[in-house]
């Protein structure tokens, strides 16, 4: 099987007020030392002839980096490994991504690419601390396509301060004209340790009830535009998944490189530290192992099971045994009567209600029977 | 030691009138414990007494006294409970003593508790040697204090030693008083042994340990030993007396003295508390009286909340009985919580003890239900059942008429007080008996009390109605008629036997409307809607609903990280193992704990 490569470029203009992905921000010099080190880190990988077919740059904003940097990482990587008609994606801020920019990208290989739009609505835009409005936003996109990207996404966000359904119809509308194949939506987290992380923001976002509905009402108002669900917050135009995604969610393995890159690799779970200092000056010492021999069971289903596409009943059993899968079919019978799951046969997925409770269903279906009397 | 040079004694107050301090500088000033060794409440041993500040277990200590009149002693002072859920363990340790240092908090005069443990001293017939403690405190009034001594309980008080225990302040007085007030032992040390045992636990090295007061006759170790009760013999390995923070082994214990005996018993049943012990050699003719059996009062239902923990718990209760004779248990079974016992308590601060040392000694997580009293039904045939747990009582359709057990009680508070109590005494049920001034500001007031009143928090309603001033002690009336009713708890429509309790027909709605409000509280939401009702029969008296869970997502799950979703799960994990199944709802332990405190 084909493995997929994540890139972290962990380098911001402005680090958003909510998110507490690995970032600092961006100075020329180090981005070029630490283009070389991920390079270099790939070099191990020369000659073990390894299949790859997806290539993912996620941040932090690789968009900050010079497009011959990330042609230089992508000509790397060709070089290392036995690419074969890849899916190359990545995140783009709309603020800094011009067309000839755009253009150099394609240029480079890129195929694939995701905007961090979040809202057509100016002032919640503002009260996420983006640097664009939504008209930059939109010709950006509009940017994109003409240099030829055929495979674009946004990301919108639920539960912004201010914003009603009325207001995030709108900005569903206004995205989904674009010449767009992809959409991200999320229900707006607020993280621990975060400038966000205060009660000022938190009475002003919408409360859980008011999520819920968001939430439904996007995967309805989605679904009418031709964007189908396929996982708990990506929705697709005529199949164009990302399928990279797709790889951490069907349990496939993928490397990662740069800080704080996570790797599922020959089986076992590892990580770098979240010190991109620490990964130019020493990669190998800033690798964390963190599972060498993950439950297959546990990760199936609670991987799986964010996808629209479910577990099959009979892979549970064939990985956790038969009384686990019966367990989870009686289980889930319970829930179909409440509109929270499907099953079809041998297949058991989660409606939208199932997946705004998926951790709660998740965690029930794992309990395993023996364990209670 | 010659008879006459030994004193047995013990100490007997009312909660924090300073018993354990006193305790602690009798065994300073005797050189029992090395200053360097010193620790405050010495004699309490468990964490859970010096958390709480107070004795629940007896715990006996030999001192050796040099006295101004030139001559050597030996003291056993046994420091017993305040409590009255602990006087069975107080009357044990009457019964090895002479006499008793009744320790009385100058500056809070007579308490409930203080009566109530030196009436059963005299019971005993035991010489009351009254104290006066904290002096030092500015608010202190000795005189008073000796003024209430006499005049409530009728003992001379006015030489009473007033010292400071805290302070060390005329503690020698004490122990010289010790000497000339309390009488020595009077036991023929040729006589066939003759002992009784009143204490015991059990060592995992040298097996029970019981500890005795010979009262006739003497032992060593080698004799063959014969519990009369049960009949078993064994031959003792050693014998000695307790030291303050170890055993200390000696050649024979001899009559008035007290002491323990190890004789390789492993089994604790057979050494019961009470039980006379004699030897084979040279038996004696009759055994000691013993002590009358405590009933248990409060029963209540104890489950694992892990149902895989039964056999844990059961040994953990069997361990605990052996040296708490009063707790009783027998295995039942819930339909809600699966296998567990019937425990019945003296009291409910020493259900709670008993709950607190299971989980903390014994590790166990658990479920309490609610405490119920036995309850008096007689049968329209004429029969009559006692009844301890709802689950049983009988359909209303069979009842011709109930009764339930009530306490007469005595609430010692200053006056201004008066109207808040019997204010709550009145919302308990309680009947006005009388009422009397102990001096110009204090009253000793009177009442009867349902005991199933009082079993829940009248203890802290007391407290906070008093500013903590008010003191509380009841004991057994008899039982009353009354008008009851079972009231059941519905969770998604579906009886939790557990959660079933009996309660007075006027209590009944006010009760459950109250109950269902907690549980919605205290039950988190599930992925459905969980109805909680409260009924009487098959009538619904009170509803409150959990609202099904919204939201319980992780939205994003990206980079390939994930183990943020993986400790997600884990922790889930961890929060369903305090939950309990019941049906298709899962109930956390602390939803059953708040039914128990509902102020």
């Amino acid at each position: 099987m084909s493995k997929g490569i994540y890139i972290h470029i962990p380098f911001c203009l402005r680090k958003c007020p909510y998110c507490d992905f690995y970032s600092v921000e961006y100075n020329m010099g180090t981005a070029k030392k630490y283009v070389n080190a991920i390079c270099s880190d790939i070099m191990q990988y020369k000659d073990k002839n390894i299949d790859v077919d997806t290539i993912y740059f996620g941040g932090g904003t690789p968009s900050v980096l010079m497009a011959y940097q990330i042609g230089r990482i992508v000509y790397t990587i060709k070089k290392c490994f036995n690419v074969t008609e890849p899916e190359i994606t990545i995140e783009a801020n709309p603020s800094s991504a011009s067309y000839e920019k755009l253009c150099r990208y394609r240029q480079a290989g890129v195929n694939r690419i995701s905007f961090g739009v979040q809202s057509a609505d100016n002032s919640q835009l503002g009260f996420l601390g983006r640097l664009h409005d939504f008209d930059t936003a939109a010709e950006a996109v509009y940017d994109a396509s003409r240099a030829g990207f055929d495979n674009i996404s946004c990301d919108i966000m639920l539960g912004l301060k201010d914003q009603t359904i009325e207001s995030l119809n709108e900005t569903i509308d206004k995205i989904t004209t674009l010449p767009i194949q992809h959409i991200s939506a999320y229900m707006l987290k607020i993280e621990d340790g975060t400038p966000f992380d205060n009660d000022l923001v938190r009475n002003s976002v919408a409360d859980e009830d008011l999520l819920s509905e968001m939430y439904l009402n996007t995967v309805e108002r989605l679904a009418s535009s031709g964007f189908e669900q396929y996982e708990i917050s990506n929705f697709a135009k005529d199949k164009r998944y990302s399928k990279h995604n797709l790889k951490y969610w069907q349990g496939e393995e993928y490397l990662g490189f740069g800080a704080a890159a996570h790797s599922y690799f020959n089986g076992i779970r590892y990580c770098y530290e979240k010190d991109l200092y620490k990964y130019i000056e020493n990669t190998k010492g800033s690798k964390i192992l963190l599972e060498s021999n993950p439950d297959k069971t546990e990760e199936y289903i609670m991987l799986s099971l964010r996808l629209k596409s479910g577990i099959s009943l009979d892979k549970v059993s064939k990985l956790g045994g038969q009384a686990l899968a019966d367990d989870i079919k009686s289980k889930a019978k319970l829930y179909q009567d409440k509109g929270l799951v499907q099953i079809d046969s041998d297949v058991i997925s989660l409606t939208p209600q199932g997946f705004l409770l998926s951790n709660s269903i998740i965690a029930e279906f794992l309990e395993k029977t023996d364990e209670k009397c | 030691m010659n008879e006459n040079n030994i004193r047995n004694f013990c100490i007997v107050a009312h909660i924090d009138h300073g018993k354990s301090t006193l305790a602690d500088r009798i065994l300073e000033q005797t050189s029992t414990v090395e200053l360097r060794e010193m620790e405050d409440q010495l004699l309490d041993n468990m964490d859970i007494e010096r958390e709480r500040g107070i004795t629940i277990k007896a715990r006996a200590v030999r001192l050796n006294y040099h006295a101004d009149n030139g001559e050597d002693y030996v003291f056993n002072l046994i420091d017993t409970p305040g409590h009255v859920d602990f006087n069975y363990e107080v009357s044990r340790s009457l019964a090895a003593c002479e006499g008793a240092i009744l320790v009385v908090d100058a500056s809070q005069g007579i308490e409930a508790q203080t009566l109530a443990n030196t009436y059963l001293a005299i019971e005993h017939d035991l010489e009351i040697l009254p104290v006066v403690n904290k002096i030092d405190l500015p608010s202190a009034d000795a005189e008073r204090a000796c003024n209430e001594i006499e005049n409530v309980i009728g003992i001379p008080a006015m030489d009473a030693p007033r010292v400071s225990a805290k302070m060390g302040t005329n503690v020698h007085e004490v122990l010289e008083r010790v000497i000339t007030d309390i009488p020595a032992p009077k036991g023929d040390d040729n006589a066939p042994l003759k002992a009784l045992i009143f204490d015991s636990y059990y060592d995992q090295y040298k097996g029970v340990i019981i500890y005795v007061r010979v009262k006739e006759g003497h032992l060593k170790a080698g004799d063959t030993i014969k519990l009369m009760a049960t009949g078993a013999e064994f031959q003792t390995v050693e014998v000695g007396y307790m030291g303050a923070k170890d055993l200390v082994p000696v050649g024979e214990l001899h009559a008035g003295e007290v002491g323990y005996i190890a004789a390789s018993i492993k089994d604790i049943g057979d050494t019961r508390v009470g039980d006379t012990v004699t030897t084979t050699d040279n038996p004696c003719a009759e055994a000691l009286p013993g002590y009358k059996k405590v009933n248990p009062m409060v029963f209540s239902g104890i489950y694992p909340v892990d149902g895989a923990k039964y056999p844990d718990l059961r040994d953990a209760l069997e361990k605990l009985m052996l040296n708490d004779a009063s707790l009783s248990f027998e295995p039942e079974t819930s339909i809600a919580l699966g296998f567990g016992f019937r425990c019945g308590f003296l009291g409910l601060l020493h259900m709670e003890i008993i709950q607190e040392r299971l989980e903390r000694e014994y590790n166990l997580d658990l479920i309490t239900t609610a405490p119920s009293v036995i309850y008096k039904v007689n049968l329209t045939d004429g029969s009559t059942v006692y009844i301890d747990n709802p689950t049983n009582y009988p359909d209303p359709a069979l009842v011709a008429s109930a009764e339930e057990p009530m306490v007469t009680a005595h609430i010692l508070t200053p006056s201004d007080y008066v109207g808040n109590i019997m204010e709550l005494c009145q919302d308990r049920r309680g009947v006005f008996k009388d009422m009397k001034y102990l001096d110009e500001t204090r009253v000793d007031l009177h009442y009867e009390l349902p005991l199933n009143e009082i079993v829940y928090d009248f203890f802290d309603a007391l407290k906070s109605r008093t500013k903590g001033y008010a003191s509380f002690d009841y004991e057994m009336l008899g039982y009353a008629p009354s008008k009851l009713v079972k009231l059941d708890i519905l969770l998604n429509g579906e009886v939790v036997d557990a959660l079933s309790f009996i309660v007075h027909t006027d209590k009944a709605y006010a009760r459950g409307r109250r109950i269902a409000e907690k549980l919605k509280e205290n039950i988190p939401r599930q992925l459905f809607e969980v109805p909680i009702q409260a009924a009487i029969g098959g009538k619904i008296i009170a509803r409150e609903t959990v609202k099904a869970m919204r939201k319980d997502v992780l939205a994003k799950c990206y980079g390939g990280d994930i183990t943020r979703k993986k400790k997600l799960l884990e922790k889930q994990k961890e929060g369903k193992k305090r939950m309990r199944q019941l049906g298709s709802v899962e109930v956390p332990q602390e939803a059953f704990m708040s039914v128990l405190k509902l102020d």
